[in-house]
């Protein structure tokens, strides 16, 4: 598996750290309450097609990118700086 | 006052001359990592006037021997040579870093061959070309390698890890060698 | 036998190599299969399960029975295919699965158990009763069955692994392959051209056709050297690509040096992690046998291999040939045999109305093979026709039930072949592996000339999606007939007709899985083992199919097929993890006072990747807790040093810094003054400790934050994580400088005195308070000092940059040394921690909470930060949780040992009554005994109370109290003095 990183381009998987679903990205208030909470460090969707990941190009330049990948054939359609998404607000 | 010596990382592991290709250490000078605080293009026209250096682009190391400045993962440029003026500290966070790194250069028409052997990155002539800069592993190590010159390469690895840099190295080399 | 004038090997170069202890000769170019023909050695081995004797039967990497061990001891490379192996001089080749020898095997017996050993056997009979499974049965069944044999040593040859990279990579270099990779490299595309063979030219060779005004081998040689020539072309001989992956990846196994003597320094074999922007599989196809009666005998193989092994080796593998098929390309088989003078006996083809025209030999239209007679070696054969049954004398049978296309490689990311009627084969279908094009006979195309047709339109593809035009490449001619063929998958009859002759899996275990009800295919595959062998059925799987299809009343396509995963061919574990063993296996990490502690005889211990000295014996030391001992003394009494340039150091610096740290930390940094540090605690979001430090404040802008040694990569993530994912807003930088600086824990009463000597300027409590840091000039550099102490003693840590790092450390010891003390190492660390109560990756170890270790206070209230909402759980502040303590022995036995269980005094040591369990321990030489650090349920409540603990590992029991977790100086008077 390859990963385009938007800085270093196609890369190797190995050079990755992988964390989990996106969610990371849209931390809840610290008062948003228990089911916030429980959803955004526990719960997560186990889809069959896209999901939205969170990755560490850790063995290369360090940006964290989240990648759309389909679970079912493994295609990835789009990956972009972390860092720019939130900025954006997603 | 007793004077402390200096030692550097790879002090009694090189050079290495295996069939075509060399492996030395190189002296870089100083070495310092830049990383904007702010205003992206000020940092830019400070290095240019300091030290005739702009930043680099991702995955490109300006400059040449003695002064140069490498691309060094997002939003981190490696200064090497030249002691950074101190202007640059109003637009950065610079950092000394010429102690972290172990600096070797790969020489020889081999090069590429051997560099085949542990870096997962496409280095071939046409696609790494002189002033290309990547950041990826060497074998299990993170590594900084630049293109320097049509068959050499400079390599950076962390300091602590010079021997197994070397160890690796060795083993390609020598396999890269023995097929002729 | 050797036919003259025939073949592609080198008559002036002769070859001498063993087999099964005995002397053969052949030629340079010769495979062991084609020699030990040449020399009428038709047995090569015995089956996997029967035992029966086998010939060879492909000429190719599927060759499911001449496989044989080359070499001899820790070299001994088992399950290798005759029909791959080159000869060379000192070759040493042994059959397999056969004792005492190959010509009397006395596991043979098996074949005569036969009918009790079928489909499901193992199943069946070996169920009961269940512990004898492990004990008698496996061990019997795993001595009788098998292949070949593992040294059991260490492997000593050099394996490599390496990366590629290309525009295209053509698989196979048969004529598809060649026009591809021709086409494309004429068009300037940077390409790769993998062929498992040592000769390109894929079936070529072993044809006797014409391509243009040449023989096809020429035609091949001269499109090879052109290629060769090219400088955007990779020619890969004796590569086979074994799986494509996802993203363009490709794996590849090249055997380097199997065809030769070792050869110092070259590796045996090197497995390629290839890149293709766009791939062309060209992998040709391959032919199937007929399944009837002792189709198995040696002499009995595929009509394409044994015109292979005439037009290409110039051996004919029998003196009476006999041909048997259900199409025209079997007929090529007699044509060239009787051109090149061999014998043919017959001609059977299994088709009524078709014509045989001008042949020199006997043919039979409408008749089929029923039956083979000879045990170790064929002898005659029975056909039946519509007048009746009749034997005919013969020493080989070239018969062709068809030809497979090889779509293996686009089954590997999940797709699934077509059924293609017409030829009554799987095709692959378009896209099965993006960026992949199948062409050739691959895609069931088998003329010569429609071959190289396709090669060239595949590379015009290839190249449109690469964004390069093609330029006009014309394509020679060849031969174009067409491919006629009656389906004919087993001839009906007694006896064992068999499909998987690696897995000895016969026509009859199939109909058996069907009657049993295992009439998915999958399920037939597992019941029989059919295709489950190191060939993955590529000879066998399509006709046991059509058995399966047959015998449930389905078609094939209905059947369907089980799933070809990677590696095409078997791959030695040691190629695919090439260079991880020994020094390979994981970097070290060396400080800058390595050397000087190996040199002081201290053994090194693995702390991560990092190697820090255990202790540093001295003469008259006969264990190590003497040493120990003595070092946690330097510290208590006089002073020690000790290199922790292990931790990790990150440079923190921006408008935002002191923001990032008082959210990734519990407690608040920004209130932290220039010159001071303090310990920080970090938690995951989950509320439980991630990792613990001191950060010191260098400037208003500026921080060093220090982690563990263990968690040093985690955390910097994690600060990206921050950073990067959830306040990119923020203007804060991060640089690790683990690497910049060697620092040294001076510890110890006599510290201060140690490093006055040392330091531009002196200090005393007043300019250097307990916490305190800040620039200092040692021994003429510019270093950084920090009061801090992880021994509870007045101490110091000083920093310089790493060049000066061992020159730093011998003058401390020897200034140490003069005053009392010395170095010490990880033992001593542990000792002088634990009496003090500090906790490590021992305690903070993923499952406990602030609260657990006694440091809910510092969960400040005054902000957030990571983890604190979650760590205010109730379940993760309830009272009954395990809490940290300490553990002093006060029974008769005075051990504790980490990793024992607590239970309450007179409670049974059993799970359901764990009230604890030991982190850390330690002799104490302060207090005479040891000490411990644990966790117990209310264990803060619990002081005083004797409880028992029990090491069912080490079988080890005591009674331990639960005291306060800091044995030494609660008071902190020391480290402040």
């Amino acid at each position: 598996m390859r990963i385009d990183c938007p800085l270093c381009g196609s890369r190797d998987m190995r050079e990755f750290y992988y964390q989990g679903a996106a969610v990371a990205l849209a931390r809840p208030a610290p008062d948003a309450g228990e089911a916030a909470w429980d959803d955004y460090v526990h719960l997560r969707d186990n889809p069959a097609g896209q999901t939205r990941e969170l990755w560490h190009h850790e063995a290369g330049c360090s940006a964290w990118l989240v990648v759309t990948r389909d679970t079912v054939s493994h295609e990835i359609s789009k990956v972009a700086l972390a860092a720019d998404v939130k900025e954006a607000g997603a | 006052m007793v004077e402390l010596t200096a030692k550097t990382p790879c002090d009694g592991l090189l050079p290495l001359s295996i069939g075509e290709a060399q492996l030395t250490e190189v002296a870089a000078g100083v070495l310092t990592s830049l990383t904007p605080l702010g205003d992206a293009a000020a940092l830019g026209a400070a290095l240019e006037k300091a030290h005739g250096l702009g930043w680099p682009a991702p995955l490109r190391a300006r400059g040449k021997e003695g002064a140069r400045c490498i691309w060094f993962g997002r939003d981190t440029a490696l200064l090497m040579g030249p002691a950074p003026d101190p202007a640059l500290g109003r637009h950065a966070a610079v950092v000394d870093q010429s102690d972290a790194w172990a600096v070797v250069q790969l020489k020889g028409p081999g090069a590429v061959a051997v560099l085949a052997r542990l870096v997962p990155v496409d280095l071939r002539d046409g696609t790494f070309k002189r002033g290309h800069t990547s950041r990826t592993q060497l074998y299990h190590m993170s590594a900084s390698i630049t293109k320097t010159g049509a068959d050499s390469f400079m390599i950076l690895v962390f300091r602590s890890m010079a021997a197994t840099l070397v160890h690796d190295m060795k083993t390609a080399m020598e396999a890269v060698a023995a097929r002729g | 036998m050797r036919i003259a004038g025939k073949g592609l090997i080198d008559r002036a170069r002769p070859v001498t190599f063993r087999f099964d202890g005995r002397s053969y000769d052949g030629f340079e170019g010769d495979t062991v299969a084609s020699a030990l023909l040449a020399n009428d050695q038709k047995l090569m081995g015995r089956s996997f399960k029967y035992h029966r004797p086998r010939g060879v039967l492909t000429a190719g990497s599927e060759e499911p029975n001449a496989l044989i061990t080359v070499g001899r001891g820790a070299q001994a490379d088992p399950n290798l295919r005759a029909t791959v192996q080159e000869i060379y001089d000192g070759l040493e080749v042994r059959s397999q699965n056969a004792w005492p020898s190959l010509d009397f095997d006395v596991m043979a017996v098996n074949d005569l158990a036969a009918p009790f050993l079928g489909a499901g056997f193992y199943y069946k009979t070996f169920m009961w009763p269940a512990k004898f499974w492990e004990a008698v049965y496996e061990p019997i069944i795993r001595r009788a069955a098998g292949l070949g044999a593992l040294s059991g040593k260490h492997d000593p040859d050099r394996y490599e692994r390496a990366y590629a990279f290309c525009d295209l990579l053509v698989i196979g270099a048969g004529p598809t392959g060649l026009m591809a990779a021709l086409t494309a490299a004429r068009a300037g595309a940077d390409v790769i051209l993998a062929d498992e063979d040592a000769r390109m030219g894929g079936r070529l060779n072993a044809e006797t056709g014409v391509i243009g005004d040449q023989p096809g081998h020429a035609w091949a040689m001269g499109i090879v050297a052109e290629l060769s020539a090219m400088p955007n072309v990779r020619l890969m001989t004796r590569t086979t690509v074994t799986g494509a992956y996802d993203g363009g990846m490709y794996g590849a196994l090249e055997r380097v040096n199997h065809h030769a003597a070792r050869r110092e320094g070259v590796p045996l074999e090197t497995f390629w992690r290839i890149h293709a922007r766009r791939s062309i599989l060209a992998a040709g196809a391959l032919e199937r046998p007929v399944a009837f009666q002792n189709n198995d005998r040696p002499g009995v193989m595929t009509a394409g291999a044994v015109r292979a092994y005439l037009n290409r080796w110039g051996v004919s593998p029998g003196k009476h040939v006999t041909v048997f098929g259900n199409n025209d390309d079997a007929h090529r088989t007699a044509r060239d045999l009787a051109a090149a003078g061999v014998h043919v006996a017959a001609l059977i083809d299994s088709r009524a109305d078709v014509l045989v025209e001008g042949a020199e030999f006997p043919f039979y239209t409408g008749a089929q093979v029923c039956n083979a007679a000879g045990r170790k070696e064929l002898e005659a054969i029975t056909i039946r026709t519509a007048s009746g049954e009749q034997a005919i004398q013969t020493d080989c049978l070239a018969m062709s039930g068809g030809w497979n296309p090889t779509v293996h490689l686009t089954c590997h990311m999940n797709g699934r072949p077509r059924w293609d009627a017409a030829i009554q084969a799987f095709v692959p279908v378009p896209d099965a592996v993006p960026g992949m094009i199948a062409a050739g006979a691959c895609n069931g195309v088998f003329s010569t000339h429609a071959c190289l047709k396709a090669g060239v339109d595949a590379a015009g593809e290839a190249l449109s999606a690469l964004g390069k035009k093609a330029g006009s490449v014309d394509v020679p001619r060849a031969e174009d007939g067409a491919y006629a063929m009656e389906p004919l998958w087993a001839v009906a009859g007694k006896g064992r007709a068999w499909l998987d002759f690696q897995n000895d899996v016969s026509v009859k275990d199939v109909k058996q899985a069907a009657v049993e009800n295992f009439r998915s295919v999958e399920h037939m595959k597992r019941y029989t083992t059919q295709g489950m062998a190191t060939d993955q059925g590529k000879n066998s799987n399509v006709a046991a199919l059509a058995v399966l299809a047959d015998a449930t009343g389905r078609g094939i396509p209905e059947t369907g097929t089980t799933t070809f995963r990677p590696p095409y061919v078997p791959v030695a574990i040691a190629a695919m993890g090439a260079g991880a063993q020994g020094k390979g296996f994981a970097p070290q990490r060396f400080t800058t006072s390595h050397r000087a502690s190996v040199a002081m005889g201290a053994p090194m211990i693995e702390a991560g990747l990092w190697y820090r000295p255990s202790y540093f014996p001295k003469a008259g030391e006969t264990n190590w807790r003497q040493s120990c001992d003595r070092e946690v003394g330097y510290v208590r009494k006089a002073v020690g040093v000790c290199d922790v340039s292990t931790l990790g150091k990150i440079d923190i610096q921006g408008p935002d810094a002191a923001k990032l740290l008082d959210f990734v930390y519990t407690n608040m940094f920004s209130t932290l003054p220039v010159g001071r540090v303090r310990y920080g605690l970090m938690l995951r979001e989950d509320g439980h400790v991630m990792d613990d430090g001191t950060t010191a404040r260098l400037g208003e802008t500026h921080y060093v934050m220090t982690t563990t040694t263990a968690a040093a990569g985690q955390v910097m993530r994690h600060l990206d994580f921050v950073s990067q994912c959830l306040h990119p807003e923020w203007q804060v930088a991060f640089t690790s400088v683990t690497e910049q600086w060697a620092q040294f824990a001076v510890a110890g009463p006599k510290s201060r005195e140690l490093l006055n000597g040392l330091l531009g300027a002196e200090i005393d409590g007043e300019s250097w308070p307990f916490m305190a840091c800040g620039p200092v000039e040692v021994s003429g550099v510019q270093g950084r000092l920090f009061r801090i102490s992880f021994s509870g003693e007045h101490a110091y840590e000083v920093a310089v940059p790493a060049r000066f790092g061992a020159s730093l450390f011998d003058l401390l010891v020897k200034r140490a040394e003069a005053l009392g003390g010395g170095a010490y190492g990880m033992e001593a660390l542990n000792v002088l921690r634990i009496e003090k109560g500090f906790i490590t990756h021992s305690e903070i170890h993923g499952r406990t909470t602030a609260f657990d270790i006694g440091m809910g206070r510092m969960v400040s209230a005054k902000k957030d930060c990571i983890g604190k909402t979650m760590a205010a759980r109730p379940g993760l502040v309830e009272e009954a949780r395990e809490q940290l303590v300490g553990l002093k022995p006060v029974g008769a036995v005075r051990q504790i040992s980490a990793g024992a269980h607590l239970f309450d005094a007179g409670a049974e040591a059993v799970r359901e009554n764990d009230q604890g369990y030991v982190t850390s321990v330690g002799f104490s030489p302060d207090l005479g005994h040891m000490v411990g650090l644990g966790f117990v349920r209310r264990g803060m409540a619990r002081e005083g109370e004797v409880i028992r603990m029990v090491d069912h590992l080490r079988g080890l029991e005591a009674d331990v109290e639960i005291c306060h977790p800091v044995f030494l100086d609660r008071e902190g008077e020391r480290v402040r003095g």
